[in-house]
């Protein structure tokens, strides 16, 4: 027995390329479609796991001091700045503080690093609170330092392997002379982190010879802070400058609107251009089976039955490519993801794009939607045909 | 005397062709019973394919009254509704053209059945299989179209027509595709439904043999019986 259905699908494979060639432009269109909305999800998600890395909100540095060793060493070492290491005491009397870890940079010049020598950077952590922070941080051989003046030092991954030591061996700080111990080799982490040599800050108050001085502290606050008044009350503390997380993350989220905007007006262009080449694929077909169409209506199709018929048409190319285009944006996200790491001005860490099963579902239902919009003139064009004029438009003419 | 299935009065459909008026059914009184075979005769120009569609409710008078089974279809100027002359059509008629106007993607069983996609199977359909028994089609139901001969494809557009049990077939020249052979086969086909099964047949041709098959033969000339 023969089914709307039926006969739509097999209207389809009728016109075998031309219903490929509509599919595969709904494909591409559903690709950056899938592509941006997982853009959207990804980047924001891997925005705040980066910033979350960090562990702390807030991060007080004295005032004029880069904020990461790698930058500083980007710098080539210059703009060291201090803060008396007693403002941790100041801090600590603050009700809305829940741990604070305080650091410690340097850098010296290494002749042996690199062929004409290079800035090397050194982090001064506290070994009781910076782990706490930075869980995320594994180890890869070792572990952590055993106390807070321990001639010891930790490497992140891409420094154990510039360094080539392992566990056990020493490393010596050019300029000071003074060899330490590497007791623990870090995983990668995809952060700054992988390139900085930790050492304890008390140690490196003392080969640096700048005692009771740091260059910043990271403030963990206690859930439900207001961490925007909080931060206005840091900025009485004088010769420091305050860095929030939650800034840095609304800057690059700006940044990267623009950027946005672009790719969403190449997905509407994208999309336009498929619903104008769904429209003619169905259109053409209305207008080659106008006959067919006449006939099926003298033999009692309604016109709710013809408006049905291409608007199924127009559902079941959608919907298959639909499906191609989603499953095309998960093959191809990958490379996606490096073509608008290559765009964009700031891309974190995590992966851009991330694609779950309700995006997937989402944007597919969208589609869809949009094509049955497409299907709404041809299918009303189908649904008007009146027999007689389908019948006398041919049967004069053999 | 058997019921009236068709009944016209001064039925008339005038075409406006710029300044040109064109008389296509001229004043046409009519009346068709229940197990009647009628041919419509007459020259090219003569008015039959237009009265034929007037009579099958596929066309709209230009004036004059037209009555189906008992239902005022056109009176005094007034029509039914759309919707309700597709279910006239579907109901009362079938009907068979020259040109066969199969769906070439669905197979011979499919197109014979296609009716029943837009509506539920009637109470009184036919069984598919006696019917393409009935007309020689049975060894074809799997085929396609375009592997059938002229001659069968037209029969399985009389097993469509015939499918849902209307009250009246309307051939409007059936064989016109076809060699005299098939031509005549297609006929006897009509003539047999006609007496065997009762069916109501008006048929449309140019044929005077063919056209002698019918019970009653009309003449038509300028838009009139004669
Ligand atoms: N849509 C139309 N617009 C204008 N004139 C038309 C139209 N359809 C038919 N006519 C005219 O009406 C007249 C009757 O045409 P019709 O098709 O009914 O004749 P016919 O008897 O079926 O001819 P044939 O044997 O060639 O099929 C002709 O003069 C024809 O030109
Ligand atoms: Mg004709």
């Amino acid at each position: 027995m023969p089914t709307i259905t039926g006969i739509a699908y097999k209207n389809l494979r009728r016109k075998r390329v031309r219903s490929i060639l509509t599919v595969f432009g709904i494909a591409l269109s559903t690709w950056v479609l899938v592509s941006l909305f997982g853009f959207n999800e990804g980047y924001q998600s891997s925005l705040n796991k980066d910033i979350d890395n960090l562990g702390f909100q807030v991060l007080l540095t004295a005032k004029g001091c880069p904020y990461e060793a790698a930058t500083l060493m980007l710098q080539g070492g210059k703009g060291l700045r201090y803060m008396p290491e007693n403002t941790l005491d100041s801090l600590r009397a603050n009700p809305e503080v829940e741990e604070l870890t305080p650091m410690l940079m340097q850098t010296v010049f290494d002749v042996n690093k690199g062929e004409d020598g290079g800035v090397v950077g050194y982090l001064g952590i506290d070994p009781v609170t910076y782990p706490k922070m930075k869980t995320y941080l594994t180890f890869r051989q070792g572990g952590w330092f055993q106390d807070a003046n321990a001639l010891e030092a930790v490497l992140g991954y891409e420094a154990g392997e510039l360094e080539q030591r392992e566990v056990g061996d020493k490393i010596l700080i050019p300029e000071k002379n003074v060899e330490v111990m590497v007791v623990g080799i870090l995983n990668r982490s995809g952060t700054q982190d992988d390139g900085t040599i930790f050492m304890p800050f008390k140690t490196m108050q003392n080969i640096f010879g700048v005692q009771d001085q740091l260059t910043s502290i990271g403030i963990k606050l206690k859930k439900d802070t207001d961490i925007a008044a909080y931060e206005e009350k840091l900025y009485e503390l004088e010769d420091v400058q305050v860095v929030s997380m939650a800034q840095v993350k609304n800057t690059i989220s700006s940044l990267v609107s623009t950027a946005r905007v672009m790719v969403m007006s190449i997905a509407i262009i994208a999309i336009l251009i498929a619903m104008v080449g769904v429209m003619n694929t169905i259109l053409m077909s209305v207008l080659e089976r106008y006959q067919e169409i006449g006939i099926m209506k003298s033999l009692g199709a309604a016109t709710a039955h013809i408006f049905r018929l291409i608007w199924l048409e127009t559902a079941i190319l959608c919907f298959i490519g639909g499906i191609i285009g989603s499953g095309l944006s998960i093959a191809l996200s990958k490379a996606t993801d490096a073509l608008i790491r290559y765009v964009l001005p700031y891309s974190p860490t995590g992966s851009l794009i991330r694609i779950d099963a309700p995006l997937v579902l989402r944007s597919i239902g969208i589609i869809v939607l949009i094509g049955l919009v497409s299907g709404i003139y041809p299918a009303w064009r189908a649904a008007r045909i009146k027999p007689i004029e389908a019948i006398r438009s041919s049967e004069g003419e053999l | 005397m058997s019921q009236v299935l068709i009944q016209t009065h001064g039925l008339s459909k005038v075409y406006d062709r710029g300044s040109e008026q064109i008389v296509a059914v001229d004043k046409v009184d009519f009346e068709l019973r229940a197990g009647d075979f009628v041919s419509f005769v007459g020259p090219s120009g003569s008015g039959k394919t237009t009265l034929l569609h007037l009579l099958g409710c596929l066309d709209t008078p230009s004036s004059g009254d037209l009555n189906v089974a008992g239902t005022p279809i056109f009176q005094n100027g007034k029509s039914l509704s759309e919707r309700q002359l597709t279910g006239i059509r579907r109901d009362l008629f079938g009907y068979v053209f020259q040109k066969f106007y199969l769906i070439p993607t669905l197979t011979v069983k499919e197109n014979i059945l296609l009716p029943f996609a837009f509506h539920k199977r009637a109470e009184n359909a036919l069984d598919v299989l006696e019917l393409a028994q009935r007309l020689g089609l049975s060894h074809r139901l799997t085929h396609l179209p375009k592997e059938l001969s002229g001659g069968e494809m037209q029969r399985v557009a009389i097993a469509r027509a015939m499918i849902n049990q209307p009250k009246i077939i309307l051939a409007d020249e059936p064989t016109g595709n076809l060699d005299s052979k098939r031509s005549t086969e297609i006929a006897d086909i009509l003539a047999d439904l006609n007496k065997s099964a009762g069916l109501t047949i008006i048929l449309v041709t140019h044929n005077p043999q063919l056209a002698a098959k019918a019970g009653r033969i009309i003449e038509l000339r300028d838009g009139r019986i004669v």
